[in-house]
């Protein structure tokens, strides 16, 4: 296999749903010749042109509806937005409007559109450039909501999403655009699909799972790996998408190893990982459960500028190996 | 431009549908037939109706909340649209959206929309696809005077003209949004001349004037194709509360008394009469035909089964 970084991977998936499909498009503030605030679209206006290659003004709540617009009349757009936090300046067309439309018009149109949304702490950004707010997604029915770990997810997850039928929020954390990782060589890109819905192992263990997604895995991997030098086996368990949720593949592993560790980087009053604990002790899990469910995640408060606290707000390999001790000791 | 006495009585045919359409809505309500709330178009028919019969088949529409005039204009078929008022499974949204979300794909109504200003980003989004696609046809986007003082106007206003799309803003300017007067929302008198804004054609006419409307619009069709979106406002006014419950204390009647003697269905079938020298009989006919035909809209709609309880789970996702 191919290694490549987690943001070539994304624009790989991007250019080649744009070679097989003249309707996909990508919209968004400076991705033309700068190349997005995070050079991930970098070059592709050489190869697309500026009719697909759409700079926008900066105007998110237009960028996002005109997108659902353009998906609800046949086109397949991507939209850019520079932060995930500026969602919120688009969170009535999306919610009000993409998410709703097929339901709320019993059915007649579709919105197949990708809202690509770089998330997440760690470069300095501060509290409204830093944010993790992927439930506040997760908490509108008709989206789908994507946080790809790796560049071979990314890549497979990002494809699936643009020929997915339905509003994507696809949130790509910023600390990962620079990992690299294996990708499937350029003869089988073309079906390097991976469906949203399914969970990924990342690391088989015994003692207790992790249940992570995005930057988390990483950090979570490299736990595990220490915590293995101590005889703890730790079950790693990558969820990729929480909408749809594979519930199934949460609930065997929390049979499994009888102990869960839930993490992630987003606040951890209303985050996601209390939906989490609910999917594990409203099963037939709970029955095999041999200690509390226990959630590691960002601490309540917005992200900070100076770099110490910023990482003190977020959970880190040295927090989730002490949590997993204290557990596995208890 | 010449409009022949068929396109004339197909206008006034379908301001009387309108028109018919609203008042057994009221009545309904009144009966607590309907639950919910709808809100009426009476008095701004024929700014619906001129611009939505303009359109061909391949053009959008995106309606407000305020919008059974626009979604007649453009054609919907009334069973449907009755049906869906009733939450009925045969309605054109099966019953899941109402009176603030009718939606007919088929004849290019892309839906209504219950948030003020909502549909404004989603029609420079149509018409860039018909622009992306060649498509010779225009979006019309249909919102209020109050819609006018979101922010999505403005992004879309200045999107749409960057990208020279062809949409017609339309603003139905019927002077209020809900209580609020526009000389208390904005501090113009005339909202076209925000389309300067974006060097953008702004145009305002006289929203009550059926065959003014109906032309205007022929012509921003082909202007909107060639040059981009262009921005009509059409000046009315409702007569009736702003939905279904409102006790109107925030105008003086003399004012609603002084808009009924400006009905446009009043002015329009006067003209018909007196300029177009249509007999009374034609007229009276059409008169006829438009209210079975809301009555035959309300049979259907009465005889049709109510949604079972697992359409609850359908089209939240397409496949
Ligand atoms: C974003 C938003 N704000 C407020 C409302 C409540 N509301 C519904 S209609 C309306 C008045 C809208 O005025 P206008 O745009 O002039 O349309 P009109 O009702 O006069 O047709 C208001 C305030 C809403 N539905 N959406
Ligand atoms: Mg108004």
């Amino acid at each position: 296999m191919r290694e490549i970084t987690y943001a070539e991977a994304i624009r790989e998936a991007m250019s080649e749903e744009m070679r097989r499909d003249t309707g996909v498009l990508l919209l968004g503030e400076d991705i033309g010749t700068y190349g997005g605030a995070f050079g991930v679209s970098r070059g592709m206006i050489e190869e697309f042109g500026e009719k697909r290659i759409r700079e926008t003004p900066i105007s998110e709540a237009a960028i996002v509806g005109a997108a659902a617009g353009a998906a609800m009349t046949g086109l397949r757009p991507i939209v850019e937005l520079m932060f995930s936090d500026f969602i919120t300046l688009a969170m009535d067309q999306l919610v009000n409007q993409a998410a709703k439309n097929r339901y709320q018009f019993g059915g007649q149109g579709s919105v197949p559109m990708v809202v690509r949304a770089p998330s997440g702490s760690g470069k300095g950004a501060a509290a409204q450039h830093s944010q993790s707010i992927e439930a506040w997604c997760c908490h509108v029915p008709g989206l789908k909501v994507v946080v790809p770990s790796t560049p071979y997810d990314a890549k497979g997850l990002l494809k699936s999403s643009i020929r997915d039928n339905n509003p994507v929020v696809f949130f790509e954390q910023k600390l990962l655009y620079p990992v690299i990782g294996e990708v499937p060589e350029k003869e089988f890109s073309e079906d390097h699909l991976i469906p949203l819905g399914k969970a990924d192992i990342k690391k088989e263990g015994a003692d207790l799972s992790i249940i992570t997604y995005g930057r988390m895995v990483h950090l979570s991997l490299a736990a595990a790996e220490r915590l293995h030098s101590l005889g703890i086996k730790v079950e790693v368990v990558d969820l990729r998408t929480l909408v749809p949720l594979d519930s199934k593949t949460i609930i065997d592993s929390a049979k499994k190893t009888g102990k869960v560790l839930v993490v992630h980087e987003a606040v951890k009053t209303g985050g996601f990982g209390g939906e989490l604990v609910s999917t594990i002790v409203d099963s037939e899990a709970f029955c095999s459960l041999t200690s509390p469910v226990k959630r590691l995640c960002g601490y309540d408060v917005p992200i900070p500028y100076n770099k110490n606290l910023e990482a003190y707000a977020v959970p880190t390999e040295e927090s989730i190996y002490k949590t997993v001790l204290g557990m596995m000791q208890r | 431009m010449h409009l022949t006495n068929t396109v004339l009585l197909e206008l006034y045919s379908k301001m009387r549908q309108t028109r018919e359409f609203e008042e057994m809505a009221v009545k309904l309500f009144a009966q607590g037939k309907v639950h919910g709330t709808a809100h009426f178009c009476i008095g701004e028919e024929a700014a619906g109706i001129g611009v939505g019969h303009a359109l061909d088949q391949d053009d959008y529409i995106l309606q407000t909340h305020r919008g059974h005039h626009q979604a007649i204009g453009k054609g919907i078929n009334l069973n449907h649209m009755m049906a869906e008022l009733l939450g009925k499974e045969s309605g054109c949204c099966k019953g899941k959206g109402g009176s603030m979300h009718i939606a007919d794909f088929s004849v290019g109504s892309l839906g209504a929309n219950g948030i003020v200003g909502g549909g404004l980003p989603l029609s420079v989004g149509a018409a860039l696809t018909q622009q992306y696609l060649g498509k010779n046809a225009v979006t019309v986007c249909f919102f209020g005077d109050g819609a006018a003082n979101e922010g999505s106007f403005h992004e879309s206003l200045n999107l749409a003209s960057i990208w020279k799309l062809p949409v017609l803003f339309v603003c139905i300017n019927n002077q209020y949004g809900m209580s609020t007067h526009i000389s208390k929302s904005m501090n113009i008198d005339d909202i076209s001349i925000r389309a300067a804004s974006y060097n953008m054609k702004g145009l305002s006419l006289d929203g009550n004037d059926v065959v003014l409307v109906y032309k205007e619009t022929l012509k921003a069709k082909e202007y909107v194709k060639k040059h981009g979106p262009m921005l009509m406002v059409l000046h009315t006014y409702r007569l009736l509360g702003h939905s279904k419950s409102d006790a109107q204390v925030y105008r003086a009647k003399e004012e609603v008394k002084s808009w009924r003697k400006k009905d446009p269905i009043l002015l329009f079938r006067k003209y018909l009469l007196t300029e177009k020298k249509i007999p009374e009989t034609v007229l009276k006919q059409l008169e006829d035909q438009a209210a079975q035909d809301i009555l035959n809209a309300l049979a259907f709609a009465e005889s049709s089964p109510e949604p079972m309880a697992e359409k609850l789970f359908e089209d939240i996702f397409a496949d």
